[in-house]
């Protein structure tokens, strides 16, 4: 029986536009076989909790470039702890500054992917954590 | 010598020439194929027959004269350099000011205000969708207050001032009018620009409010206000930039900047104005991007391309509604964060050719930026770039320095002719407000900015430090820190202007933008109003909500 796709959710978190970065992603996660969710901008870490929750997803891909990760990926992190969904991989792309990364990486943020990562390494990552999952 | 004979010379040494090559390359090859980012094949090299049926006056004609080709000035950079404007903005009012000042100490010519993410789409500090946000991209400007902080000992009859600000565009300028009026100067002086380019942002920048037809309406009322009120003013910056970042080629950023052009043009004229009376303050914003000699032919052919335009279709008989003034950036997504110092050699080549292509002014962008916002020293680094290019090596000596190059020249026919071909295809998809519902240009770009990802990624493409040239280990560069209080002391201040303010007059002069909203007035008169009352930004665009609605984003991926 051929293996069920991996259900990605990729998402604008915050209110920054910048959008070249996460949809060049999910064309690439799409491109590798993935069933990939793209939730479009201005969402807030609830709507995103939700969408990935409603879309039974096992990867948030969440895209961020205004800098205000600090503020908005923790209560992601934290609503899908509550909800006890945290078998749900999230990791991020955008510019985190290194002390942040290793912030996000402690409280539950699996891989940061910072300008110049290749969707190629994105693509490998999930597929490792999925291996790693099962 | 006839001019046939010399054809038939030029032809048999070519065709020598060519089999001298052919047996050549037999043995070395060359290393891979050469293309443009718009995908036009580089050939080997350009001869005179490149440019067979050229027309000197035609095509090119003197700087100053249409169409513009080598310049809009006939002296350019001998007589005035371009202006050096840096885009800068972080924080709270006061730091920016700080910033604002150091720069201009340093020798910038003008300002250009980044403004926070809840400020571009209208919302104040404290709104629960401005959590994490104030201060952070740019500046926080909740009302006049902030205004009167951010400009505070900055003489506005001195400096042209640019604010990168769109949806809310008519509120920001309004603000800014009012500070003016406050230092005492006569509103014809002050000089600047607002972006107001609501159509990009759709399909590229994200920063939009309300849908396209009301937001067309703003554009156009501040056409119209501006044109009688500040005549000095650019009113609007029809920008490539964006679209160029958000992944377009060079073909396209020029392509989709003039059909929103075209859009407005339109609409104005739908309106009722004089294509005279507003195009001389339309003004253009473009990306400085990497393939140097396409990034200069770009130049020249968006002006070949708008004065014809303006003349040919628009019927503008005033040579100043037919000249295409630029502003340039570098290009902010080619700048890596491995190896950032690299970034300092990117953005002096890519300045370079906004140079050579006749910009009226620049802003290099800072090596740091991929890793946060730029520190004080890189971008004075940057600053000093510019300052490099226009005093030290010579490419200010004379206008168009690289006109009647064979292969400038043959790409700069090249990109007019495939821009003119989009323009027609957005002309039969009914323009570019109908093209952007439909999705037609946001899939263009999206499929041109996946393209160049893939380039990348099978090193088609090289990017020096990201798949050449890597090391392991990166060198510590000093960055940027944010004050994390500045939220907090923003909110208060928002606070305490909502408190000490008439609250009568507020509410009476929300009453009346809402009401002039849902009729066909002109609305600056009404936010002017609204904002000498203090009311804040979030409660003049909250007005314009209630009657315009928001626009929800259509995603086709």
């Amino acid at each position: 029986m051929a293996e069920k796709p991996v259900r990605v959710l990729v998402g604008k978190v915050g209110l920054d536009g910048h959008d070249r970065g996460a949809k060049v992603v999910a064309q690439a996660l799409r491109d590798a076989g993935m069933e990939v969710i793209y939730t479009g901008l201005r969402q807030t870490p609830e709507q995103i909790v939700e969408t990935a929750l409603q879309e039974d997803v096992q990867v948030i891909g969440l895209s961020i470039l205004s800098g205000a990760h600090m503020q908005l990926l923790p209560p992601v992190l934290e609503m899908l702890r509550e909800q006890e969904s945290h078998d749900i991989i999230v990791i991020v792309g955008g510019i985190i500054p290194k002390e942040d990364m290793v912030y996000l990486k402690e409280n539950g943020v699996a891989e940061v992917f910072s300008p110049g990562s290749s969707t190629g390494q994105i693509v490998q990552f999930i597929k490792q954590k999925m291996e790693e999952n099962k | 010598m006839s001019d046939q004979s010399n054809y038939d010379e030029l032809m048999r040494s070519k065709k020598a020439w060519e089999e001298k090559v052919n047996k050549a390359l037999q043995k070395y090859p060359e290393r891979k194929e050469f293309k443009l980012d718009s995908g036009l094949e580089v050939e080997k090299v350009y001869d005179p027959l490149a440019v067979d049926d050229f027309n000197y006056r035609s095509q090119l004609n003197w700087p100053g004269e249409y169409p513009y080709t080598r310049g809009i000035q006939p002296t350019m950079y001998r007589g005035r350099l371009w202006t050096m404007r840096q885009y800068a903005g972080f924080g709270s009012a006061e730091e920016t000011n700080r910033r604002f000042r150091y720069l201009l100490d340093q020798g910038q010519t003008g300002l250009s205000v980044a403004f926070d993410l809840p400020t571009q789409i209208g919302y104040d500090s404290d709104h629960p969708l401005a959590r994490g946000e104030v201060g952070k991209v740019g500046v926080a400007v909740d009302s006049l207050a902030d205004m009167e902080i951010l400009m505070k000992e900055i003489p506005l009859d001195q400096v042209s001032t640019s604010m990168t600000i769109n949806a809310p565009a008519a509120v920001l300028l309004a603000m800014y009018m009012t500070v003016s009026e406050k230092q005492g100067l006569p509103l014809e002086q002050i000089k600047g620009t607002i972006q107001n380019d609501i159509l990009k942002e759709y399909v590229a920048r994200g920063t939009y409010i309300f849908p396209p037809r009301e937001s067309m309406r703003l554009v156009i009322d501040i056409f119209a206000f501006a044109g009688e009120k500040i005549p000095n003013w650019n009113t609007i910056s029809i920008s490539g930039y964006h679209i160029r970042e958000a992944g377009s080629t060079a073909v396209q950023e020029v392509a989709f900047t003039l059909g929103n052009a075209v859009a407005y043009v339109e609409a104005a004229m739908e309106a009722g104005l004089e294509v005279d009376q507003f195009a001389p303050r339309l003004s253009f914003f473009f990306n400085a991007h990497s393939n140097f000699f396409e990034e200069v032919a770009k130049f020249r052919a968006a002006r070949r391309v708008w004065a014809r335009l303006m003349k040919e279709r628009f019927g503008a008989r005033n040579p100043r509604s037919m000249m295409l003034r630029f502003h340039t950036q570098t290009a902010g997504s080619t700048l890596t964060a491995q190896q950032p110092d690299v970034n300092l050699m990117r953005v002096a080549f890519q300045a370079l050719s906004a140079v050579l292509g006749g910009t009226q002014s620049l802003h290099t962008n800072s090596r740091d930026e991929a890793l946060a916002l730029p520190s004080e020293q890189s971008v004075l680094l940057a600053l000093r770039t510019q300052q490099v290019i226009a005093h030290e090596i010579g490419v200010t000596d004379t206008a168009d320095p690289l006109g009647g190059s064979y292969y400038i020249e043959k790409l700069t026919d090249h990109i007019e002719e495939e821009v003119n071909r989009y323009i027609k295809k957005i002309d039969e998809l009914g323009g570019a407000v109908e093209a952007i519902d439909t999705g037609f240009i946001q899939q263009e770009i999206q499929a041109s900015a996946y393209r160049y990802q893939k380039e990348v990624e099978e090193q088609k493409r090289i990017v020096v430090g990201v798949n050449r040239f890597t090391e392991s280990e990166e060198q510590p560069i000093d960055l940027l820190k944010m004050d994390p209080a500045t939220s907090r002391r923003q909110i208060e201040r928002l606070k305490e202007v909502r408190l000490s303010r008439n609250q009568g007059e507020v509410a009476s002069a929300l009453q009346e933008l809402r009401k002039a909203a849902q009729g066909e007035e002109n609305l600056m008169p009404f936010i002017l109003a609204a904002v000498k009352a203090y009311a804040t930004l979030g409660e003049i665009c909250g007005a314009l909500r209630d009657v315009f609605g928001e626009y929800q984003q259509q995603v086709n991926l």
